[in-house]
């Protein structure tokens, strides 16, 4: 089952488009990380997947086929929307009333206990909590309705570093104990580098590359060398170079069999740097673009 | 970090997926909208026991003014003068006109401009309840809390102005005395009272959710329900049934006149010709009186002079809504206003299902 489908999908907003010929399939069971630089429409797919919003091109479904924002499709998908908004006015017991209300599934012990833990009284008011408890209690209210798939919009961007951590191993906690699958969107390389397993990078309302964490590593090596020679490599396609005085570091598709030049030195990327790569040089997905990800995936989804 | 973990979730067949239920949303109504609910029964409740407090006096001034005997002494016209000189601030009902606008606007607008200000509307629309049904849930049951509000204190208003509705009796003793088809008052009343206060809850839910902030989509309800509420009374609601026309002299008090004209010989008389025609006649007929007790024969006298008229080839005519009509008014009004409220409330959930973020 692929948690998130979309082919052709586009999104205009008067004459721009913030999101166009997008066309993905996320598998269930990953933590998928949502990639790119602000306004590159990482909200906007989100939005269009927990129908939000509507397309104004192509389609897309969820959770094995189901349309977008329909009754079938709201009731496994989570959102918790940027900045976690919460009604301020409300206090944490009445936010875990009303959201118990509006969902057919809603684990009131779990958000209780859950609550109990992270020492959220639940008196205060949910304005009167500090962000990064707005965040878990957005989050647990989340979690508490046992979603299939859990969908968070720039979940840690506001996030102190101790609050961004413990933010997310309460999902990766919720991952590992009921298999809920996670689509994240975040600018924060670093954060993601320990929890994703799959990667959609998004540039210029385009997908640039997607595909599985691993299987990206494995295809691509960072490789230093004097910096005259860049010229003159050209074994593999160069994602992107990174020129210093004397040395130069090139990302290459490449994997650990193919041989290394003379005078360079080959390593595996780090998922920060592999990013970075390629962010830095929204061309490149016409090197490496999500044509050959998508045949990948859908034999996947065959077998 | 935790020990907690998810309990798994149960298989279920999601093809045929229950909703959820309705009345659920009763409850997330009452805890979001409980203050904007009680404001609104705080103010109609201290106005309310204004209006009681201020009514038992003027009902008592009325009972005793038109029971004195004989009506003509001066003890009759100091209690007659009691009355008239009772409740100014509220005798032509205007300043009460703004209270439908206002609870419209403070319950209406905010319902969905809140939720598109402030960001909420991501968590309430990605819910299981789904976002047209939410829309619904929310904006009936505050309708008819509004309307079940304001028609309850609609009724507390009718009473209030029950003295001042004209009877035969009241001119005969010199009793202040209006139609209840009086602009400022036809509105007050048990079904155009809760009728324009739903109304102005619709305007301000569809405003709301076009205009997305708080305060403007408020003051946008209030100039759009200003604008509907003037058209309605100076404009639409004469038409309501076709106007009756009489050449009698005495139209009864409880009639709503439209306009009053002469004619003489088939052909229209402007103002000043007639009252060229009126003064010499006035001035024969009023009798030699202080000129402080003028103002107590005036009435009668131009009633004379104006039956002399008519006996010398003048036409009085009257176009005027007869006050049988109050009620089928009252209903007529409400039913519109009905129609536009559910029109808008539609309109409005249309826009939420539809709406591209």
């Amino acid at each position: 089952m692929n948690v998130i489908e979309t082919s052709g999908l586009g999104k205009r907003y008067g004459g721009t488009w913030a999101l166009r010929e997008c066309t993905l399939a996320i598998p269930d069971g990953r933590v998928a990380a949502l990639v790119g630089p602000n306004g590159a429409g990482k909200s906007t797919l989100l939005n269009l997947a927990v129908g939000l919003s509507a397309p104004s091109a192509g389609e897309v479904t969820v959770l094995g086929g189901r349309p977008a924002g329909s009754p079938a499709a709201l009731d496994g998908i989570a959102f918790v929307a940027q900045d976690t908004p919460l009604y301020k006015n409300l206090s944490v017991a009445d936010m875990l009333y009303v959201t118990r209300s509006l969902n057919r599934r809603f684990d009131q012990s779990y958000a209780r206990a859950r609550l109990d833990e992270l020492g959220i009284p639940p008196k205060r008011r949910a304005g009167k909590l500090s962000g990064g408890q707005q965040a878990q209690l957005a989050l647990t209210l989340a979690l508490a309705r046992r979603p299939r798939l859990l969908a968070l919009d720039e979940p840690v961007a506001m996030l102190d570093p101790v609050a961004r951590h413990d933010f997310m191993a309460t999902v990766m906690t919720a991952m590992a104990a009921d298999g809920v699958s996670v689509l994240l969107s975040s600018h924060v390389l670093a954060e993601l580098e320990r929890v994703a397993d799959y990667l959609i990078l998004l540039s210029r309302g385009r997908v640039q590359l997607a595909g599985e964490v691993d299987a990206l590593l494995a295809s691509h090596r960072l490789l230093t060398g004097p910096a005259a020679e860049v010229d003159r490599y050209a074994g593999r396609p160069v994602v992107h170079a990174g020129r210093a005085d004397v040395q130069a570091h090139l990302l290459v598709q490449a994997t650990a069999d193919d041989p290394v030049p003379p005078g360079w030195t080959a390593r595996t990327a780090s998922l920060e740097e592999l990013a970075l790569a390629y962010l830095r040089q929204p061309g490149a997905a016409a090197l490496h673009g999500p044509g050959r990800d998508r045949g990948t995936e859908k034999s996947e989804v065959t077998r | 970090m935790t020990a907690l973990t998810v309990p798994a979730r149960p298989e279920e067949d999601d093809t045929r997926l229950r909703p959820v239920p309705w009345r659920r949303m009763a409850g997330v109504t009452w805890r979001q909208h409980r203050y904007a609910l009680l404001g609104v029964v705080t103010l109609l409740g201290a106005v309310a026991v204004y209006l009681w407090i201020a009514g038992l006096q003027l009902h008592r001034a009325y009972a005793a003014a038109i029971a004195c005997h004989p009506a003509r002494s001066p003890a009759c016209q100091d209690l007659v003068n009691t009355f008239n000189g009772m409740g100014t601030f509220l005798a032509n009902g205007s300043i009460l006109q703004a209270l439908p606008a206002l609870i419209g606007a403070f319950v209406g607008a905010p319902v969905l401009a809140r939720e598109l200000e402030t960001g909420t509307y991501r968590y309430a629309w990605t819910q299981g309840f789904g976002r047209w049904r939410w829309t619904l849930g929310k904006l009936v049951p505050l309708a008819v809390a509004v309307t079940a509000a304001t028609a309850a204190f609609g009724a507390l208003l009718s009473w209030y102005y029950q003295p001042y509705l004209a009877t035969p009796g009241h001119q005969a003793l010199g009793l202040s005395q209006t139609s209840a088809f009086n602009g400022g008052l036809f509105d007050l009343r048990e079904v155009a009272f809760p009728a324009w206060t739903l109304a102005a809850f619709a305007i301000g839910a569809l405003a709301g959710m076009l205009i997305r902030r708080v305060v403007p989509a408020i003051v946008a309800t209030l100039a759009v329900y200003a604008g509907l509420a003037v058209t309605a009374g100076l404009f639409l609601r004469e038409h309501y049934l076709t106007p009756l026309l009489t050449t009698s002299l005495t139209v009864p008090g409880s009639a709503w006149i439209l306009s009053q004209w002469w004619t003489k010989g088939g052909t229209t008389l402007s103002q000043s010709t007639i009252q060229q025609v009126m003064d010499p006649v006035m001035q024969r007929l009023l009798p030699a009186v202080p000129p402080d007790q003028v103002h107590l024969y005036k009435l009668p006298t131009i009633l004379n002079a104006e039956q002399y008229l008519t006996q010398h080839g003048y036409t009085y005519w009257t176009r005027y809504q007869p006050g049988s009509r109050f009620w089928p008014f009252q209903w007529i009004e409400g039913g519109w206003l009905l129609a536009l409220s559910a029109l808008l409330i539609a309109a409005t959930i249309w826009l939420v299902r539809r709406r591209a973020t």
